[in-house]
């Protein structure tokens, strides 16, 4: 009797879970929209005149953090597994590996706009589609930002530890997060890339 | 065994509400559906109040505006001096009041409310997907609206660049005093507000398509649900754009880049910004602004269609095609935005375009008034309140709608652009119809929300005003329109073509007035029957939907047992053979074998095998 009355709550944290994670989902697709609409507005600004465009090679730093944030899927990738597997210690070196990698990578991003405005590529511009360059990554970080927020959570809930079901929970959602921060990235270089 | 589940399960909940709930986590910090929707409901109310107030002062304004109104300085100190409301101040007005009744009452007034109060009742949830997500969209939307109110208590006073805030006007502080500190907070709370928005929606999102009770698929939603979901996804997709062109609007006022601006003489200084697109603007803001009157307008056409068939006692006309008419809505919202700009020097090729996809719309449209209409035929019709407010919101709907076909034809819309027909159009067709959408909602959840009744004589009372009212003000600015007098403007005694207008806009602002008045009505019935009004039953329309199998007392979970399991669709009203004339979703069919149809079982053999024997033993004919 009793484990009727446990599989139904059971089922329902499931249900609810997989609600979670589904809005988590559908979250990073209204956070891809954003982004979306800043590569439209880009493209109609940038078809508007020849004196618009980037008109510049984009900092070499920027290859630097798509490895650095690369790298960082990877440990975070093996860090949800080391969760999976109860392994407690390795899931705690991987994730501060991550958050480390996620740190690393945003002071490249600013690096690479410090190597912008010594070309003389101010936020400030008349060409705003050399603006967009600060946008696009501005609003990358402030993401990243985010995404290191919940990774902290996440370290925070393996050294408490959390129940092992729930930190697999989280660990789970961070991870998801956490990759399509990257590959966020990954379409703004790119798309920059074929801009320039 | 089954019994002693739910008496199990009812303590598990009971115990779980005497553990945690305080004053301040059930009524301030609550995760719990229903009193988040009630807290959207009633922010959504106290905004709607707010931007009328602003509405009744800009209608003075144009009825008598060369009179002076003492009274006013008293309320408005230096924005109406000597008793007459400044034409910075105006502008103030009529953007607050669009972007509070766009925003604030239409979009989450009405989805937060129903969305929240619906979505988990009738799909058989104990909650949102996210309860706490949830919470923090309320506490979102609650902030926005403090910020925008205050923005009224700024010394260079609130925004005034219109509820678009295009550019320009909006990007350049020292155009215009709202353009100064209250455009900030304009954007603040813009900000923060789509930020509850996207929360919301997501939640609403992932709770349909996750949290259904056993045998709710996706076929078997109410109406009501479906355009709710549909209004959530065109809200995720579209919502964010607006972010987007908010953040680059932010950077132009307040960093001095130049996305929207470009060769700007400002009081005879020359602004430094150059090569900046303000149709970039525009582009970005209408692939979110148009999209916003269907998140705005679809909640009450998913409404409505509930409370039409309820109260004509029918099944709705047509379900796969409201349906169908509700996804195709979406689906060209999003891509006829370019007809808000005809007259911005677009390529005619595109606009054409732009015109064809606009003037489909149409189809959809038509097909919803058609079947709210064929629902209505010979119904065995109920008119309470809320059924009143529903036929008038399909009224508003088409007259409105109607209208739209004028301005989506790009050759009409350069004569027509930015002119009162404009102004009549929306506001019948998205203005009137979904706050008599939301209304109708309200009169018909009240029991549900608030365990008690509203007066119906009060309701009837507040229907008439505001159904007259809402005509009286609206219908007459289509013919000023046609005439070409624009909207927005300050003083129709300025110009000598427009002067004749002033005697029906003396018309039309004691239509308002009076219109007003009659919301004092509802507001009174509101609120004082959530403490007097008639105790509710616990099914009080006899209506076939889950909410109405849930204890009227609210409890922590929504129902003390198991949650009920579906059958059958939301419309099984005056089925032929049925005992009563409502069956609700959560009767199976072997209890009602007098009235079932082959159709019913969706091709199980077994149990048409069973039907057609019973059927012979009773000798039960069934038609067709």
């Amino acid at each position: 009797m009793i484990m009727s009355i446990e599989n139904l709550q059971q089922e329902e944290i499931l249900q609810s879970r997989k609600a979670k994670k589904f809005s988590l989902w559908l979250g990073m697709i209204g956070m891809f929209m954003m982004f979306a609409a800043l590569s439209s507005g880009f493209i109609v600004y940038t078809a508007s005149g020849v004196d618009k465009g980037i008109k510049t090679i984009l900092p070499h730093a920027f290859i630097w953090s798509t490895v650095a944030i690369v790298l960082s899927s990877l440990t975070m990738h093996l860090a949800s597994k080391a969760v999976k597997q109860n392994q407690l210690a390795k899931q705690k070196i991987y994730l501060l590996l991550t958050i480390a990698l996620g740190v690393v990578f945003f002071f490249v991003q600013v690096e690479a706009w410090s190597t912008l405005t010594s070309r003389g590529i101010y936020f400030i511009n008349t060409n705003a589609s050399q603006s967009f360059i600060y946008i696009f990554t501005g609003m990358h970080l402030a993401h990243i930002i985010a995404g290191l927020i919940v990774l902290i959570r996440c370290f925070i809930g393996a050294a408490k530890p959390i129940p092992l079901d729930q930190n697999t929970f989280r660990m789970d959602l961070a991870a998801i997060f956490w990759h399509f921060l990257d590959l966020l990235w990954i379409y703004i270089y790119v798309f920059l890339l074929l801009n320039q | 065994m089954s019994s002693t589940v739910i008496s199990h399960d009812a303590a598990h909940h009971d115990s779980h509400d005497h553990h945690h709930e305080t004053f301040w986590t059930k009524y301030i910090f609550s995760q719990d559906h229903k009193m988040i929707a009630k807290q959207f409901l009633i922010t959504g109310i106290i905004m709607a109040v707010f931007a009328m107030i602003l509405s009744i002062l800009f209608r003075i304004q144009l009825a008598w505006p060369d009179k002076d109104f003492p009274i006013l300085e008293v309320f408005l100190g230096k924005w109406a001096e000597g008793g007459r409301i400044k034409p910075d101040f105006f502008l103030s007005l009529v953007t607050i009041h669009g972007t509070m009744m766009v925003f604030f009452v239409l979009t989450a007034g009405l989805s937060g409310t129903f969305s929240n109060l619906l979505i988990p009742y009738q799909l058989g949830a104990r909650d949102m997907a996210s309860p706490f997500m949830n919470m923090l969209s309320y506490w979102f939307f609650f902030t926005a609206c403090v910020i925008m109110i205050g923005s009224f208590f700024v010394e260079s006073g609130p925004a005034s660049a219109g509820w678009t805030i295009y550019p320009p006007l909006s990007a350049v502080p020292s155009a215009i005093s709202g353009s100064g500190l209250g455009m900030t907070l304009w954007l603040i709370s813009m900000t923060l507000f789509i930020a509850s928005q996207v929360m919301g929606g997501v939640n609403y999102i992932s709770t349909v398509l996750n949290m259904r009770t056993k045998g709710m698929d996706m076929w078997k939603m109410p109406l009501t649900i479906w355009s709710f979901f549909l209004t959530a996804i065109v809200g995720l997709l579209s919502f964010p754009v607006l972010v987007s062109a908010v953040v680059l609007l932010v950077f132009d006022r307040s960093f001095g880049t130049s996305f929207y601006l470009s060769d700007l003489v400002v009081q005879g200084q020359i602004l430094p910004n150059e090569g900046g697109s303000p149709i970039l603007f525009q582009h970005l803001f209408w692939f979110l602004g148009h999209p916003e009157v269907y998140i705005v307008v679809m909640p009450a056409l998913g409404i409505t269609s509930e409370v039409i068939s309820t109260n004509s006692r029918k099944p709705i006309f047509g379900y796969h095609a409201m349906v169908y008419s509700l996804v195709g809505i979406t689906v060209l919202s999003f891509i006829v935005w370019g007809h808000h700009m005809f007259v911005t020097g677009m390529n005619p090729f595109l606009g054409g375009v732009f015109m064809i996809t606009t003037l489909i719309i149409a189809v959809p449209s038509a097909v919803k008034s058609f079947n709210y209409l064929a629902t209505l035929w010979r119904g065995n019709i109920r008119f309470t309140p809320a059924m009143m407010f529903a036929i008038g919101m399909v009224s508003f709907f088409i007259s409105g709608g109607v209208t739209g076909l004028f301005l989506g034809n790009a050759a009409l819309d350069i004569n027509l652009h930015d002119t009162y027909f404009v102004v009549a159009h929306f506001h019948l067709v998205m203005g009137s119809a979904s706050i008599f959408g939301m209304l109708c909602g309200v009169y018909h959840w009240y029991p549900k929300m608030f365990g008690r009744m509203m007066d119906a004589k009060l309701g009837y009372l507040h229907f008439w005003l505001t159904f007259l009212g809402a005509y009286l003000v609206f219908f007459p600015m289509h013919f000023m329109g046609i005439d070409g007098v624009p909207r927005r403007y300050y003083s129709f005694t300025n110009f000598p073509f427009m002067e004749k207008w002033v005697s029906v806009n003396i018309l039309v602002t004691w239509a308002a007035i009076i219109a007003a008045l009659g919301q004092v009505a509802f507001l009174w019935n509101f609120f004082t029957s959530i403490f007097f009004g008639k105790k509710a039953t616990q099914n009080p329309w006899n209506s076939n939907t889950l909410e109405w199998t849930t204890p009227v007392e609210h409890i922590h979970g929504n129902w003390p047992g198991e949650i009920p399991t579906v059958h059958r669709w939301p419309y099984d009203y005056s089925k032929p053979g049925a005992e009563a004339d409502f069956i609700p979703q959560d009767v199976p069919f072997s209890q009602t074998m007098s009235s079932n149809q082959a159709h019913d079982f969706e091709g199980n053999e077994e149990a048409i095998r069973i039907q057609e024997q019973w059927n012979k033993d009773n000798n039960r004919t069934v038609e067709g």
